[in-house]
């Protein structure tokens, strides 16, 4: 079983968890930039929750299914055309043999996740099957390029979309809404070590300004646009280490938020600490869209952690047990 | 045991994450202090990942695996671990491991870097290959050991004009540190030489050669040794 690259769409790659372990070694984590929904992506899918997927970035691939294959398409992906057929998001479908998958544009965000039943079984590499792009690191250390071939798990039939001859969706699936905040509520900071160096037109910038996400941005960091910070006093740091997550200030004065990719180490002025909530939020932002800022303490950010992750797994178990009655 | 002066002044970073820091400088005592607390930790508490720098040490933890205390956050109990931990730190690092890296003193920039020095290239070598470095930390890339105890006389600032591309196996002067490019890699370091062995691979279930806290030497070796012990030639 696989599925053949037929065109690559942008930023394109194997994506699970990450690997976890190996930063003292100065190898980072990795893995998928909206967590939740490369989560909920296996789970439309039967899949166990490790499992990896494909993510990509505004442009979906294009990919071959030479057998039958159950998929699910979550994240930034609201709809697919399938020939004649307009087939759902965040919902599982079923695709017979020689099904030709053009996927396309997203529209609802930046990141898409396609999801196979069975999983794409790559051997993983220092226990993940994530490719960490700016590394060189994973089963594929790089995007994917038309004429990849991935294989594809054992995958027995889901009892509740039977394999049939024409492509064809679940009548159920799962409310994007939820995990897909498009508002333009500000994300949740913590504070950073040298937050309180801002000198006071910095401090009240990073709050009031809306920050643009710069065209540069990619899967280790998202570039923030906007009125140039400063220090009240030039600060001499030594590495030290660094975290998906973290607003860095650079001597540009214009801040990077580290994702998923983010270096083991670094020694810019650490300025802020995303919640880890509102991660994905950040991560579905396209160049060009912009973000704000607002205070969180640590114990806020802990408890909105908390309830994603209970929503998660019992959103989770339900699937389960709607797909295999 | 333990002659810290003080406890490390503990950073809650984010909701899975602590930052445990012990100076503020680029120092061999505060180093060999924080590959003790390290080692120390890895033993106690080895569900939590560490990430020794310089002067400081990450850790990161399941936040659900620690959250036991209704309404206190998990960086609570973890703290309490690590600080119970840190009361029997072994400051004599005795047991680090001790890596011989053979070098082929042929690097771009060695004539440039003796003239600096003021030295002859044979003075350099003799020099690089005298001292006993430690792996303060590894990052920038996958395997890449930031090594303290160079001789002062041999500190060379950055090249102007960083390489594009550093060849694996290149070992290199920036600044205050002396380092070997485990993989090919942009660099803005001097160059002073090869090193035959691979310092990263993936593939290994232990994938780097240099891990943080091991003490390191070089040795000059020739073309042709560098050769037989599987250099690529150049």
């Amino acid at each position: 079983m696989s599925l053949t690259v037929i065109k690559p769409g942008l930023l394109c790659s194997v994506q699970d968890r990450g690997r976890s372990g190996h930063a003292a070694l100065g190898l980072g984590r990795a893995g998928a930039l909206d967590l939740p929904a490369w989560q909920l992506a296996n789970a439309l899918v039967g899949n166990r929750d490790d499992e990896a997927a494909l993510e990509f970035s505004l442009l979906g691939p294009t990919l071959h299914f030479a057998q039958d294959a159950w998929i699910a398409l979550t994240g930034a992906v609201d709809q697919i055309q399938l020939d004649e057929v307009t087939l759902p998001g965040w919902s599982c479908l079923f695709v017979p043999a020689g099904t030709t998958l053009k996927i396309g544009p997203v529209s609802q965000g930046c990141r898409g996740y396609l999801a196979v039943r069975g999983g794409l079984a790559l051997a993983p590499q220092l226990g993940s099957r994530s490719s960490d792009l700016h590394a060189g690191i994973g089963p594929l250390p790089r995007c994917l390029q038309a004429g990849d071939e991935l294989p594809i798990g054992p995958a027995t039939p889901l009892n509740a979309l039977p394999a049939g001859s024409a492509p064809r969706a679940l009548h159920w699936g799962v409310d994007p809404a939820p995990w897909r905040d498009p508002s333009t509520r500000p994300l949740a900071l913590l504070p950073g070590s040298h937050q309180s160096l801002l000198d006071d037109d910095a401090m009240r910038a990073l709050w009031q300004s809306r920050w643009r996400i710069g065209q540069d941005s990619n899967r280790t960091a998202s570039r923030l646009l906007g009125p140039r910070l400063s220090l009240r006093a030039p600060l001499e740091l030594i590495s030290e280490a660094c975290l998906p997550g973290t607003l860095q200030l650079p001597p540009s004065g214009q801040p990077i938020a580290l994702l998923a990719e983010a270096p083991v180490t670094g020694g810019y002025p650490r300025i802020g600490q995303l919640a880890q909530v509102d991660l994905p939020r950040l991560a579905q932002q396209r160049p060009g869209d912009t973000v704000s800022f607002e205070p969180s303490t640590l114990e806020q950010a802990w408890h909105r952690l908390q309830r994603r992750q209970q929503a998660l797994t019992r959103l989770s178990h339900n699937i389960a047990r709607r797909l295999q009655p | 045991m333990s002659d810290l002066p003080s406890s490390p002044r503990i950073e809650n970073v984010g909701e899975d994450a602590l930052l445990l820091h012990f100076g503020d400088r680029i120092d061999a005592a505060i180093n060999a202090r924080v590959h003790a607390a390290n080692h120390r930790i890895q033993r106690a508490l080895p569900q939590l990942e560490t990430v020794p720098a310089y002067a400081s040490i990450l850790l990161r933890f399941d936040p659900f695996a620690w959250s036991d205390h209704a309404g206190q956050t998990p960086h609570h109990a973890v703290t309490q671990a690590v600080l119970h931990a840190l009361q029997h730190v072994d400051n004599n690092l005795a047991s680090a491991r001790r890596i011989d890296i053979p070098v082929c003193y042929d690097g771009e920039d060695l004539p440039a870097l003796a003239q600096h020095a003021q030295l002859t290239v044979e003075e350099v070598i003799a020099r690089h290959t005298g001292a006993e470095y430690q792996v303060a930390m590894l990052g920038f890339a996958p395997g890449f050991a930031y090594l303290l105890g160079l001789d002062p006389a041999l500190v060379m600032p950055r090249r102007a004009e960083p390489r594009l591309r550093v060849p694996a196996g290149s070992v290199a002067i920036g600044g205050s540190q002396t380092g070997i490019y485990p993989t090919s890699l942009p660099g803005g370091w001097q160059l002073i030489g090869r090193t035959p062995l691979r310092l990263f691979d993936a593939s290994a279930s232990s994938p780097s050669a240099l891990q943080p806290g091991d003490r390191v030497n070089f040795r000059a070796i020739d073309a042709a040794e560098f050769i037989h012990l599987g250099g690529d030639a150049p």
